[in-house]
Order: structure tokens, then C-alpha cells, then sequence
């Protein structure tokens, strides 16, 4: 287990991050011949180790905009900036986390957690990265297990830790919690953020879910119907560890479930 | 209150089983090697007995072979404690042994003693045992061209089916290309090809090979193809981000994850490329034990045909048993495979 340090401070290592530009992006698919819009004129700012929670109805493009951070898909129009310079293909600063664990089945947990240093051809000199991720999500004496021995939860803590092997300035997270059950998912939550906190990465986090957001992110940033636009930009100013208890995120969540039409289910 | 009655009625049945549980447990262990060892001694007095209604000369050592294996499975099995695994696999093995004995006895019966089945087309054991002390020289040539032609075409046929397999999977200029030929030739029974085979290439070991490469390449390619094809996106996405090259997206992901489905193209491919090195023997190639089978044919000598088969069979199962314990190594990730 990750040891919940007691770092309140919210910006404590703003030089290990990145700043993230989207300025005015548009997307669209092409579903048989016809322009399918997903996101339309968004533009958002992110400072250096920001915590930046993506919230909005399902479907609505959310993920797209990860996939477009990452690099992975090129915008229709709009451009992506990682400190200034343009976004136009994928890079391990830029690192996603799924919302499946998508292990690779055949690798070892700790050939999983070394792909990227060995796919950028440093894993030789590097090794002693990948055991401190492993120790860092709690996993070392899982190092020679295959995927399918874990746990959803184990598995999602490995594939955490891959990520974090290759030192992203920008750590992009698409549901990563989305599977777990309610337990695991609060302890993942509390990982996160002190992950976060020790290593001063900027985060990018789509979730559905609006308590997440809340307890997490110190901005949450919510969507509209598809094609997604941007809707709200809110300042969480809360200390961590925050309580799901607290009446100014219950406030918050109010709100930001009254933006997404649910004020009445609530 | 029912927990109670329950385990009442268990004490009450334990005295009853164990009165004589050595007993018991010795016939359970010891039983079906005692009843193997009487199998093959009725297997070795059914050789001495009678006389043979034919001119054999094995008899005699193949009856004294059937009391050393009965008194093989006698002491190994009742003194199993003390051989360790070899003891244990033996007394696993033994009602197989009772089968084998009895199956065996009645074979002599039928043939050496009463001829109940017709004579030269169902020889007794004793004529096999005698095609493999004295015609051995020329079995074991025969096994030897036959292992070397198969060996040939199919690491030929498998290297080449891989690597097709893989381009097609890979790049749509390739598969745009291979494709038509692929689904054009490669259902054709490569036995069709033979007769042009033999006279287009400069000798009948070279034509061989090639059609042994081609009916085990079909199934390699279109396996690995689909594996290949298969391959989930998400991992490709993973390892893009995580800085990966094209050939490593090759090399370390969609290879190994279409790696399965390869192993069943291999396995499916060796098993038609069998069935063409014997056709392919019987026909054009003057050795291997096709070849043998079709020469034992031609003199009558049935006990060889019967010698040869079996040695066929236990080189196709020993081949088909080396690549799956290959598979197994190189798949220790999955979960569940078929033990062969």
C-alpha cells in the first residue's frame, strides 16, 4: 500500500509537471459517411501539476479528448500545446491510464510495468525504475505474477505503476476507477492523491462520477452533451485529504449535479 | 440438532469400514498391478502352450518377455513405496497393463495358435517383434528419411506461413496482395499438387519438401493471420503512449499476443503435412516409411506393414507431444490449455 502522507500543500512540486494548452479543438468521427461532431470548440488551460477532473454525461467525448492529449488521435481542428510545444503524436511524458487495466496477458507483472522503459530502449540501465514503481503501488511481491492471478483492484495498481515507471509530466487517467468495487475505489482514490502530491505530475482525470471529481481534483471541469463543450470551470479549494463529508464539496456536488440536469434526482 | 444425528451416524459407520482398512487400501493399490501381472503370464503361456500353426521364430523370447514384464508389474507395483515416482507411475499405469496383456493373448490366440483370422493379413505379435530384430537397418533408414523430409518441409512451411501470416496481419499492401493467392491456393489439397510436383521440381526429395512446406504453411498462415488481426487495440493504444516503435509493436505485442492462435496453425499444419510425406512416399519417394509400407505391400509382408505403422505412430504422436510441450513453455501465461 501506498503510505498516505500528510502533504496538505496543493502545489508542492509545480516544476515535475507539465502545462497543458487545448485551444479551441473540434472532433468529429466519421460513422459511415456522415460527420458524427464530439467536441466542439473547447479550450482549456492547465497549469503545472494541476488536478484537473473532466466530468459529463456518458458518451459525451470525454475520452476522446484524452485520446487527443495522448496523441493518439490528431483534432479536426484546434491544436494541443505540452509546454508550448505542439501535441502530434504520443510521447511517454504523456501517459493514459485505462479504464481497463489492459495488462499485456503475457508479461509478468514486472515485464508489464517495465514496457515503457523498454520500449524506449533504456530498460537495461533503468531496472531500478521499475522495482520503485512496483514498491511504489504496493505490488513488489507480485512482481512474477501473470495478469490473470490479480485482483481488478491489483490489476489496476499495476497498470498505475507502468505508467508512473516513465516519470509523465502529464498523467492522463480515463476511468481508471470505473471497475472497481466501492472499497477498493476509495483506497485507489486516496493512492492517487498522494501519488500525486509526491510527484508534482499534472493529472488528467475523466470520470462520471461527481464525488470523484470532487475528492480529488483541485478543478473540476464539466461537459455537456455530446458533441462536448464546456460548461462549467470549477475551483475545488479544499486541503487534503478532503472528507466526502464536507458540506462545501456536498455544496459543490449540488451544483455541479444540478449543471449536469440531475438536481431533481438528487 | 440435525448436525447432531449427522455426525452420530458417521461414528457409528467409521468402526464398520476400517476392521480391515490395510487390507482395503492394499487391494486398491496393489490389485490392478497383481491382475497385470496375471495378464501377461496367461499373455506368456498362451505363446509356450500351443504350438505355432506357423513357422515363427520369436515365439519362445516373446513368451519369456511376457513373464519378465509380468514380474516387472508384480514387484513394481506391490513394492511401489520404495521405487518412488517410477513406482507410482507404474501403478497408475497398471490397469492399462491389464488391458494390454489380455488384448494381447487373445491377438496370440487368434492367430499364431488357431488361425482364427486369416493368416498372412493378421500376423501374430511374435512376426512384428520379428521385423524389428532383423529387418531393423532398413526400418531405421526409413525412419530417418521420413524424419528428415518432414522435419524439412514443415520448419520451412511454418517459418514461411509465420512470416506471411504476420505481413498479411500487419500491412493491408501485403494482405491486399497475398490475400487472393492465399484464398486461391491454400485450400487445395496439397496431394493435388504431386503429379505436377514430381516432374516440375529437379528431384522427388525437393518436390516432397515443397508440398509438405505448403499443406503445413496454409493453416500456419491463415492462423497467424487471424491472431495477428485479433490483436486488441487498447494494447496497441498502451503501448504507443508508453513510447513504443513499430517494430516493437510487432515484435513485443501483436506477436506475442497472436501467439495462441500460431500454435494451433502449427498443430493443425503438422497434422496435414503427415498425411502428405506418407502419400508423398507412397508415390514418388524411394525411402521413408511410406515407402516401406508400400514396398511391405508389394512382397505381402504384412507383420512389416503392421511394424511400420506403429513406428508411424509413434512418431507423429512424439512430434505432435514435442509441440505442444513447446506451447505449453511458451504459453505458461494462459490459463487452462489442453494437456495432450
Amino acid at each position: 500500500m501506498v503510505a498516505a502522507t500528510a502533504l496538505t500543500e496543493i502545489d508542492a512540486h509545480p516544476a515535475a509537471g507539465a502545462a497543458l494548452d487545448i485551444e479551441q479543438v473540434s472532433h468529429a468521427f466519421d460513422i459511415d459517411g456522415a460527420d458524427l461532431p464530439v467536441l466542439s470548440d473547447v479550450s482549456i488551460s492547465v497549469e503545472p501539476g494541476e488536478f484537473v477532473a473532466l466530468l459529463g454525461p456518458s458518451g459525451c467525448g470525454k475520452s476522446t479528448l484524452l485520446r487527443l492529449v495522448a496523441g493518439l488521435d490528431k483534432p479536426k481542428s484546434g491544436t494541443l500545446r505540452e509546454d508550448e510545444a505542439r501535441i502530434t503524436r504520443p510521447h511517454p511524458s504523456r501517459v493514459v491510464v485505462f479504464q481497463d487495466p489492459t495488462l499485456f496477458p503475457w508479461r509478468t507483472v514486472w515485464d508489464n510495468v517495465a514496457l515503457g522503459l523498454e520500449a524506449q530502449g533504456i530498460l537495461k540501465s533503468q531496472r531500478h525504475r521499475v522495482d520503485a514503481a512496483l514498491d511504489l503501488v504496493g505490488l513488489s511481491s507480485f512482481r512474477n505474477a501473470y495478469p490473470h492471478q490479480l485482483s481488478g483492484g491489483m490489476a489496476q495498481r499495476v497498470a498505475l505503476a507502468r505508467a508512473l515507471v516513465n516519470d509523465p509530466k502529464i498523467l492522463i487517467l480515463d476511468e481508471p476507477l470505473g471497475k472497481l468495487d466501492s472499497l477498493t475505489r476509495i483506497t485507489m482514490q486516496a493512492e492517487l492523491v498522494s501519488l500525486w502530491q509526491r510527484k508534482g505530475f499534472t493529472t488528467l482525470l475523466v470520470t462520471h462520477d461527481a464525488e470523484e471529481a470532487l475528492v480529488l481534483a483541485n478543478r473540476v471541469i464539466v461537459f455537456s452533451d455530446r458533441p462536448a463543450r464546456v460548461k462549467a470551470d470549477i475551483r475545488v479549494d479544499r486541503p487534503y485529504p478532503r472528507h466526502r463529508g464536507d458540506p462545501y464539496l456536498a455544496d459543490l456536488r449540488r451544483q455541479i449535479l444540478g449543471l449536469l440536469g440531475l438536481d431533481a434526482t438528487w | 440438532m440435525s448436525t447432531y444425528s449427522l455426525s452420530d451416524g458417521l461414528a457409528s459407520g467409521a468402526p464398520r469400514l476400517s476392521r480391515a482398512p490395510w487390507l482395503a487400501s492394499w487391494i486398491r493399490e496393489s490389485g490392478a498391478g497383481i491382475l497385470a501381472s496375471m495378464a501377461w503370464i496367461a499373455f506368456g503361456l498362451s505363446c509356450l502352450w500351443w504350438e505355432d500353426v506357423g513357422d515363427w521364430s520369436r515365439t519362445h523370447s516373446l513368451g519369456i518377455a511376457a513373464f519378465v514384464i509380468a514380474a516387472i508389474a508384480l514387484f513394481g507395483t506391490v513394492g511401489a513405496d520404495y521405487l518412488g515416482s517410477a513406482g507410482r507411475a507404474l501403478r497408475q499405469r497398471a490397469p492399462w497393463l491389464v488391458v494390454l496383456g489380455v488384448v494381447l493373448t487373445l491377438w496370440e490366440v487368434a492367430t499364431a495358435k488357431f488361425a482364427w483370422l486369416p493368416l498372412p493379413f493378421f500376423p501374430p505379435p511374435q512376426s512384428i517383434i520379428e521385423v524389428y530384430t532383423d529387418d531393423l537397418p532398413k526400418l531405421l533408414d526409413s525412419v530417418f528419411a521420413s524424419v528428415k523430409l518432414q522435419l524439412g518441409g514443415y520448419l520451412i512451411g511454418a517459418t514461411v506461413g509465420f512470416l506471411t501470416g504476420v505481413s498479411i496481419g500487419w500491412s493491408r499492401a501485403v494482405g491486399y496482395w497475398v490475400h487472393p493467392v492465399l484464398r486461391f491456393i491454400g485450400p487445395l489439397p496439397a496431394t493435388a499438387w504431386l503429379p505436377i510436383a514430381f516432374f516440375t521440381f529437379p528431384s522427388s526429395w525437393s518436390a516432397s519438401t515443397f508440398l509438405i512446406a505448403l499443406a503445413a504453411g496454409f493453416p500456419v498462415t491463415v492462423l497467424t493471420w487471424s491472431g495477428v488481426a485479433s490483436v486488441s487495440n487498447a494494447y496497441y493504444d498502451v503501448a504507443r503512449t508508453l513510447g513504443a516503435k513499430p517494430s516493437f509493436l510487432v515484435l513485443k505485442v501483436a506477436i506475442p499476443a497472436a501467439l495462441p492462435h500460431v500454435f494451433v496453425g502449427l498443430f493443425m499444419g503438422l497434422g496435414s503435412s503427415f498425411a502428405v510425406l506418407v502419400v508423398a512416399e507412397m508415390i514418388g519417394v524411394k525411402a521413408g516409411l511410406g515407402w516401406y509400407l508400400q514396398w511391405a505391400q508389394g512382397w505381402a509382408a504384412y507383420a512389416n506393414m503392421y511394424a511400420a505403422l506403429i513406428v508411424m505412430s509413434l512418431l507423429c504422436s512424439g512430434a505432435i507431444t514435442l509441440l505442444f510441450s513447446i506451447r505449453d513453455r511458451l504459453l505458461v501465461w494462459q490459463k487452462g490449455t489442453v494437456k495432450w
